[in-house]
């Protein structure tokens, strides 16, 4: 029994003690040296410098700056412009993908979140789109009205044409039907309720559907 | 006797000598020679190698932008005591100053100082009185450093500076809500993070008869994990 203890620890020590599998991606540095900071920032202070010709491994990257590992187990991190020449070991450039304007005219997905105003209230609006071609995309989107008086919220689907894709500044016309949902305050119309104790103020109390300009207009009203 | 003999060795050797004059198929196998202008058309034979080239898929470096965990705290929600907030958060790191990020939270406030003291109905139902919120925004990596821990050990840490806006769903309605504040990050692993955070949740309410405008203390204690 004792045997088997002392093995069974003995077994937890080489696999504490064995050293880490083959982590990473090994590169070898082509820049005349590249240095290896403490953390991905350019405040923090270099602490090693690797050659040209050595090979490290780069464990992973996070926004512009590659956690790299040398041959004597050193880590730090690098910034992506040292990165640019280093070869993979058949030869090739190191893919560093770095988005350029030509892949965002040729992006198919996209997804964004928009903060405005839809008359006089606060709107709140996820949207998803997916490019069919580089002039025409549909698009989902699902808005959170916030106004004083009333909550609310719509959803549009609909299509984007984008005339002139390979501008810098890309005007588009959307065009998109809507469904819409809203509720004035429950506690104001608990409050008119009690006032009042009418059959329209109670009626006004129920979520209701309308299209987006009634909404609008009834938004206003309030 | 002998001539027979003497015109046998002599036929022998002429048909010898004949044979030995044609061309011999073996020894020539060079074929003959073909005009100039056919030799030109043709191209010469390609050796086509049998061997598919190996397609080499470069190996992809492991990218962690995404920042994702969870959130206990405490909320004061203004007028409704201070009470226990359950949380989470989801961050894209841009660049080494900015992140994007999105919150939520819920939280059931307590009773209010009038509702203790007038010992009246309640101004809020149960439902009512759940604090929710989701929030989206930037946050600023305003400090970036180390934090030493003895004299051998050092984590990776950033104070950073945030400003979101999302809604609040309190007392009866979704309200449009402003987050600024402030938190500190800290790197354990290179992978897991501890937050400290600081935030203020401003809106406009009017639960207490009269539109005033809110503010919502929080304090939080965050574990996320990059990804």
């Amino acid at each position: 029994m004792a045997r088997l203890c002392a093995r069974a620890l003995l077994l937890c020590l080489v696999l504490t003690a064995a050293p880490a599998a083959a982590e990473g991606l090994e590169v070898i540095v082509v820049e005349p040296y590249i240095e290896l900071r403490t953390g991905p920032g350019r405040g923090f202070p270099i602490v090693h410098v690797v050659e040209r010709g050595e090979r490290v491994r780069v464990l992973k990257r996070r926004t512009d700056w590659f956690h790299l590992r040398d041959a004597d187990g050193r880590e730090g991190w690098v910034h992506r412009s040292q990165m640019l020449e280093t070869l993979v070991p058949t030869g090739s450039r190191l893919e560093v993908d770095d988005p350029a304007r030509e892949d965002f005219v040729a992006h198919r997905r996209e997804a964004g979140l928009m903060l405005g105003d839809f008359g006089g209230a606060n709107v709140i609006t996820a949207y998803g789109a997916y490019a069919f071609n580089a002039h025409l995309s549909g698009e989902i989107a699902l808005a959170h009205i916030l106004g004083n008086f009333s909550d609310g919220q719509y959803a549009t689907i609909g299509v984007t044409h984008v005339p002139v894709p390979e501008w810098r500044g890309q005007p588009f016309l959307s065009m998109a039907p809507a469904r819409s949902a809203s509720s004035p305050r429950a506690r104001r119309c608990r409050r008119l309720s009690a006032a009042t104790s009418s059959p329209t103020s109670a009626a006004a109390c129920a979520p209701t559907w309308r299209g987006v300009s009634s909404f609008a207009r009834n938004t206003k009203s309030t | 006797m002998e001539n027979r003999i003497r015109v046998l060795l002599l036929s022998a050797a002429l048909v010898m000598a004949g044979c030995s004059s044609l061309p011999w198929r073996d020894q020539d196998p060079e074929p003959a020679p073909e005009p100039a202008a056919a030799e030109a058309d043709e191209t010469p034979a390609v050796i086509e190698p049998q061997v598919e080239r190996r397609k080499v898929k470069p190996a992809k470096v492991d990218t962690e932008n995404w920042e994702i965990g969870a959130t206990v705290g405490s909320l004061s929600v203004e007028d409704f005591e201070v009470n226990i907030l359950y949380g989470a958060r989801v961050a894209y790191h841009i660049n080494e100053d900015f992140f994007a990020e999105g919150t939520v939270g819920s939280s059931d406030a307590g009773l209010s100082s009038f509702e203790r003291l007038s010992g009246g109905a309640p101004l809020l139902t149960d439902n009512e009185r759940r604090f929710t919120y989701y929030s989206v925004g930037f946050g600023w990596n305003a400090l970036p450093g180390e934090i030493f821990l003895g004299g051998r050990r050092a984590l990776n840490s950033t104070v950073y500076l945030t400003l979101s806006a999302g809604s609040t769903r309190f007392g009866g309605g979704d309200r449009f809500t402003v987050t600024g504040g402030a938190g500190l990050r800290v790197l354990v692993k290179d992978w897991l993070a501890v937050h400290l955070d600081m935030r203020d949740h401003v809106h406009e309410i009017d639960v207490l008869g009269s539109n005033k405008t809110s503010h919502n203390y929080e304090a939080t204690l965050s574990l996320t994990a990059f990804f």
